[in-house]
């Protein structure tokens, strides 16, 4: 009974939050529900007849998640964070709006994992990647590990734990079902400069890679103790890149090998496929199941997108970390390369305060193939540093914090016909989307189907 | 022409924020003034030799890594004192790497970091991490940066910080002092990373390291335009200023 008084009064505020428009009413009702009865979550969850769940990572959180919805809606009615409300009010809120729904699928921060595998108690939990992101808010990788560590230790026994075992800290985080990526062809020739976890969790000394894939994710043992990489029980092979345009792989289960197509660039999106198949895999569809969602999906809302304006093509990917930004700059630089971009630098809270991030990205192959390079948002001027240092004429380096002036100066600069690079930040992303919608070029994320 | 020689201590290790920035920087800035920046990784198994260096350059990591190499780092405190002190090389060292040429770091826990005890301070860790924009008025000018830190850093009665604290903790939170200068040698938490946005601080390692480098005196560099140097300083000054005292 209180808690139908409760969700009445959240849903209200929903309403009023959306009609003022302070955005789409995603965690307002859900702090207020959190307020009016800190426990209502838990019950909200146990109300959910195929139960929960849970997808972390630093990076792919969102487009894993949106995967394996595309995966599991012919299945199972959801409940389902789209719009990257991933904390512990925007896990309530979703949770709050979803009448009837039967699987809570529910991407949750890394921060907020704890907390929400806790009350939640999902019945599959994917654990996607650690990489350095935002220190100034996260603190150290090992902290957040440690935390992931206790908190799947604490997990009831039965819960589906699906690790990425090609990541050293998450694949020693004792899993139940262990994929990663199987094709050394598509290994980098070496770690990155921003691989983070380059030193064997049990004994510190530096792992050896027999291929290396994105950031430290790779095929690793530590040539010390023999701490290595567990056995995969899903993984990817004969993978191909093809630029910005799609990627495809053979996803090898223990049932059968099936050849997955998608229309979204890049190895990373291969791991998230990956991940969201494992996840759909535990929840029990099938591998045709998962093939055909893989090859429905289009990019999760905002993470990479391709718009047209004035006959030119607009070319978006969100930027958020060194790892993240390396494969964005790798997907480009291995399609057609770019002669014109603008890249956004924000330093919101939901950017991380601390800028330096972006002198640990391998920005440099994309300044060699560069005309003109628009450095844009609240810290364009350390941006245009990172270039100028980079190795880019100062010459061909715009300053233009404001983001509409940018976007103009870098569709005046890309010939007709032409396709512009855009690289922003989170709030960089949020704000050009909604240009471009007030321009009605997108539309408003709220407004989307899926 | 010079070759100026930078031995970077750990480079593998300590990176956490984004250190490369500071020798890109270095190298940029002495290759604008006709000099060459010749960059040497000084890992677990390599020696300080002394006089081999002009510049030694030590990175801030995560508590494990800092944790890997301490005990090594310090197996080398009398080349690098010898080479830095007595020879007179230049050093930059960044929050971790700070903290390890003090004596030495006590954890939250009790556990102990030994430490070079090549700058006059020790380090204790504390409950709360100081986060934030700093800005200093040091004895080159004001130099803004981002301080990301747990530990509370005190100097020796009579050392030399850096510089006086703005905006932002500092080395304590308490004192109103950030970093620690002796002679060449420079330690600091601010990170951002430091040189980018702090031009002249780049040019007075490089100078000191030519000194070093020929025997003879620090030469005085012409200034560059740093036009957006100026502009990302303002940007992040006015962040730091924003927050106001030290909270």
């Amino acid at each position: 009974m209180r808690l139908a008084a409760e969700i009445a009064a959240a849903r209200a505020i929903a309403g009023l939050s959306r009609l003022v428009g302070a955005g789409a009413g995603m965690t307002v009702p859900g702090k207020l529900l959190s307020k009016l009865d800190p426990a209502a979550i838990d019950r909200l969850a146990a109300r959910l007849p195929a139960g929960a769940a849970a997808v972390s990572a630093t990076n792919g959180k969102t487009t894993t998640s949106a995967m394996a919805a595309e995966i599991l809606r012919p299945r199972f009615r959801l409940a389902h964070n789209r719009s990257g409300a991933n904390l512990v009010s925007g896990v309530a809120s979703t949770l709050l709006s979803s009448d009837g729904a039967e699987l809570g699928l529910l991407e949750v921060d890394e921060a907020a994992l704890p907390e929400v595998l806790r009350r939640v108690r999902p019945r599959a939990v994917l654990l996607g990647n650690l990489f350095r992101d935002q220190l100034d808010r996260y603190g150290e990788l090992e902290l957040i590990a440690e935390r992931w560590r206790q908190a799947v230790a604490a997990l009831p026994a039965g819960t589906a734990v699906i690790l990425n075992a090609d990541d050293p800290q998450v694949g020693s985080l004792g899993g139940s079902v262990y994929y990663g990526l199987d094709d050394p062809s598509v290994a980098r020739p070496s770690l990155q400069h921003a691989a983070d976890s380059k030193y064997c969790v049990r004994c510190g000394t530096p792992y050896r890679y027999r291929a290396a894939y994105v950031g430290h994710l790779g095929d690793y043992r530590c040539p010390s103790c023999g701490h290595a990489r567990p056995a995969l029980d899903l993984s990817a092979r004969s993978i191909e890149l093809e630029g910005l345009e799609r990627a495809a792989f053979d996803l090898v289960a223990p049932e059968g090998t099936r050849r997955v197509e998608l229309a979204l660039p890049g190895l990373y999106n291969v791991y998230n496929a990956l991940g969201a198949a494992a996840l759909a895999r535990a929840l029990g569809a099938s591998l045709d199941e998962i093939v055909d969602g893989l090859g429905r999906f289009s990019a999760a809302f905002g993470r990479f997108e391709r718009i047209a304006v004035d006959g030119k093509q607009l070319v978006l990917l969100l930027i958020k970390n060194p790892a993240g930004a390396n494969e964005a700059v790798r997907t480009l630089v291995e399609g057609r390369p770019p002669r014109v971009a603008v890249v956004a630098l924000n330093d919101a809270i939901a950017d991380g305060r601390d800028v330096s991030w972006i002198w640990d990205v391998d920005f440099e192959p994309l300044l060699a193939g560069l005309d003109r390079v628009v450095a844009a948002g609240s810290r364009a001027a350390e941006l245009a540093l990172r270039f100028k240092y980079g190795g880019l004429d100062e010459g061909s380096i715009e300053v233009e914090a404001d983001l509409a002036r940018a976007l103009d100066r870098g569709l005046q600069l890309t010939p007709d016909g032409g396709e512009l690079v855009v690289l922003p930040t989170y709030t960089a992303m949020l704000a050009l989307q909604r240009l471009l919608a007030d321009r009605g070029l997108a539309k408003k994320y709220w407004e989307r189907t899926a | 022409v010079s070759t100026i020689r930078v031995g970077h201590l750990y480079p593998d290790y300590l990176n956490i924020y984004a250190d490369r920035g500071n020798i890109a920087v270095l190298a940029r800035r002495a290759a604008w003034r006709g000099h060459d920046l010749e960059v040497t990784a000084l890992g677990m198994d390599d020696a300080i030799e002394p006089g081999a260096h002009d510049l030694y350059y030590v990175g801030g990591g995560q508590d494990r890594e800092q944790f890997l190499v301490a005990e090594n780092l310090a197996g080398k405190a009398e080349a690098l004192i010898g080479a830095v002190v007595e020879g007179g090389a230049a050093l930059l060292a960044v929050c971790g790497g700070y903290q390890l040429l003090g004596r030495g770091y006590r954890g939250f826990h009790g556990e102990e970091m030994p430490g070079v005890g090549l700058l006059p301070l020790e380090t204790v860790a504390g409950e709360r991490r100081l986060i934030g924009d700093v800005l200093l008025e040091t004895d080159l000018g004001p130099v803004a940066g981002f301080e990301n830190h747990a530990g509370r850093t005190r100097l020796d009665e009579g050392a030399t910080p850096l510089g006086r604290v703005v905006s932002g903790f500092g080395n304590d939170g308490e004192s109103g002092f950030e970093g620690c200068r002796l002679g060449r040698a420079i330690g600091t938490y601010l990170h951002g990373p430091l040189l980018p946005r702090n031009p002249r601080l780049a040019d007075w390692l490089l100078e000191q390291a030519l000194a070093h480098r020929t025997g003879g005196e620090a030469p005085a560099f012409e200034p560059l335009p740093d036009d957006l140097e100026a502009r990302a300083f303002e940007v992040s000054a006015g962040r730091a200023r924003a927050r106001g005292g030290r909270s």
